[in-house]
């Protein structure tokens, strides 16, 4: 049995019960469990996530992690336990109602709209666009094409911010697997979400990208964005990341901040110990 | 020459009706991806229904509402809109071959209620009874041909038109995001759901349209009508001409229909006097082998598809 680590200052409200009243809460989980045909990938999983926190997700192969998101982002009901987003009991809803909430995520091997423009992967993103109706461009024209002129100015704006601007009308398929990353990112922007899960961001990108990548994470940090990234890359985690939350089997066996991580016994033989063997 | 002429006329009628239900093909498959297998129970609903609101009263069946012609032909499209919604609910959740599979089964349920339910539209006789609108006036003769011919050509244009614009909208981004990558889609905030019904209603609407252009054509429609060659038949020439090009499309139906109508001609021309008798089974062969050799040989058509861009990131 793992032995819980003392949460470090009020981080950690998870007590059983407690109701996430908290407005510094913007995500809670309280007791999820999800399970497979009797595989349980997360078992009992409390925690809570501070607005304007980078908290890093770690743990070895299959413990997991992206369950979780997928628990977390509605592409899995939990089959126990409930989400709180905002204060709010999220579980059983769909991802596309999520993200209309202010949950945006990335993935972990990424998922562009292959035969589309970059340009129009991210304009694809704003949420109740009035060309989204299938009669609008015919009934509104005017308003469409005045919305669609500004929806393209903030795509291209945000496609500057991730550096992706000069490859504006190439196909995404046809772009790096790195720039796929900061892709997905500027897709999930355009619906300026609050709370923005990263899945693996930085793995199989160039360091010159992944240097870019967590430049951008902290200006949005700083702008008030909430991120929850999942990362094998440990340096990465123990410098941008705080708090530090580590998964094994399912479990929580540590939370806390990084030097916390560094110098728990747990935590190295749960999570460095099975990355040795793998 | 003038034998020439009034075939050439008559053969880019059909070709331009059946170009009308390649581009609402075009729109599920090219543009969201959705499969339909049952392209000939939309394009029947549309025939049938837009006979029946616009014939003369028959004693033997359903029909006879003398309906305006253009409200008659609008009544078709309807009737293949409401079809689609209905199987669309059921069975849109299913995906590719699933999909397929599913709407092969209604077409051919509708032909079989077609053929078998006398009382609602005429049976194995099909329906008969339907003047051809300004038949009065311009009788039977070329220039009525002629005029139909401009009728369905200004309709396929403007099915065209409507089309393209409908791409370059959001909602076309929608389409294209959707058949790339609906878990994506959804992660964006987007309900696949709704908008794969859509996409298949409106699909079916023109191929429906296209159904009640070809009965008008002919003034009769029958189950020989809807049989599930033409469902095939339509897929080739979308996938000949370029799945998710609209003018591939087009040169598609044009390219299948004038080879369909050739390979008959040849086949009963010069065909042994004893394989005669099968011209029409050795053309089904035929057109299973421009499929099957395109998506081998050249899956993306003659005219692939380009990118298709709402937006352009150059000022």
């Amino acid at each position: 049995m793992a032995k819980r680590a003392t949460a470090p200052e009020a981080t950690f409200s998870a007590q059983k019960g407690l109701k996430p009243s908290d407005k510094d809460v913007i995500l809670s989980l309280q007791r999820v469990s999800r399970d497979f045909d009797g595989f349980l990938a997360v078992n009992d999983v409390s925690f809570d996530i501070q607005r304007g926190s980078i908290t890093g997700l770690i743990g070895p192969n299959g413990a997991g992690k992206t369950t979780l998101f997928n628990v977390l982002t509605g592409m899995l009901d939990p089959t126990a336990g409930q989400v709180f987003l905002d204060g709010h009991a999220v579980s059983g809803k769909s991802p596309d109602q999520l993200f209309t909430q202010g949950l945006g995520r990335t993935f972990q091997i990424p998922r562009p709209f292959a035969r589309m423009s970059v340009l129009e992967n991210v304009m694809l993103a704003p949420m109740a666009q009035l060309g989204e109706k299938w009669y609008g461009s015919f009934l509104d024209r005017k308003k469409v094409v005045q919305q669609e002129a500004l929806i393209r100015d903030r795509a291209m704006e945000t496609l500057e911010f991730v550096t992706l601007d000069s490859l504006a009308d190439r196909a995404a398929g046809q772009i790096s697997g790195g720039q796929m990353k900061l892709l997905e990112l500027a897709r999930v922007l355009m619906g300026d979400p609050q709370l923005i899960l990263l899945d693996e961001p930085a793995a199989g990108v160039n360091p010159t990208l992944t240097g870019t990548l967590i430049e951008k994470i902290e200006d949005l940090n700083r702008q008030g964005k909430t991120f929850v990234i999942i990362e094998h890359d440990m340096d990465f985690v123990m410098q941008h990341c705080n708090p530090v939350i580590a998964l094994a089997e399912g479990k929580i066996v540590f939370q806390g901040s990084p030097e916390e991580a560094l110098a728990n016994p747990v935590l190295l033989d749960a999570y460095l110990g099975a990355q040795a063997n793998d | 020459m003038i034998g020439l002429i009034s075939y050439l006329v008559f053969f880019t009628t059909v070709a331009a009706i059946l170009s009308i239900a390649v581009l609402g093909l075009n729109l599920q498959w090219g543009n969201s991806g959705l499969f339909n297998g049952g392209v000939v129970a939309f394009f029947g609903a549309g025939a049938y229904t837009t006979l029946i609101l616009g014939g003369t009263p028959q004693e033997a069946h359903l029909g006879g509402y003398q309906l305006f012609y253009p409200l008659a032909l609008a009544g078709g499209m309807v009737a293949a809109g409401v079809m689609a919604w209905v199987v669309g609910i059921l069975t849109l959740r299913l995906r590719h071959d699933y999909l397929a599979i599913a709407t092969f089964g209604v077409a051919v349920a509708f032909e079989n209620l077609m053929r078998n339910a006398e009382w609602l539209a005429g049976g194995a006789q099909g329906l008969r009874g339907f003047e051809r609108p300004l038949h009065a006036w311009l009788g039977d003769g070329f220039t009525y041909n002629a005029l139909f011919l401009i009728f369905v050509l200004l309709l396929l244009i403007g099915t065209y038109l409507f089309l393209q614009r409908l791409i370059l909208s959001p909602f076309g981004r929608l389409l294209r995001a959707i058949r790339e990558d609906e878990i994506a889609a959804r992660s964006l905030g987007k309900n696949p759901a709704r908008i794969r019904l859509t996409a298949f209603v409106i699909g079916s609407v023109i191929m429906g349209l296209a159904g009640g252009l070809y009965a008008t054509f002919y003034a009769f429609i029958s189950p020989q009508d809807v049989l599930p060659i033409l469902t095939f038949q339509i897929w080739a020439m979308l996938i000949v001409g370029g799945a998710g090009n609209a003018r591939g499309a087009v040169a598609g139906a044009f390219l299948i229909w004038a080879a369909w109508t050739a390979s008959g001609w040849g086949l009963s021309r010069f065909a042994p006097v004893d394989l005669q008798l099968y011209t029409g089974s050795i053309q089904f062969v035929l057109i299973g082998l421009v499929i099957v050799g395109m998506l081998l040989w050249r899956p993306q058509g003659l005219f692939p598809e380009k990118l298709v861009v709402s937006q352009s990131g150059r000022h």
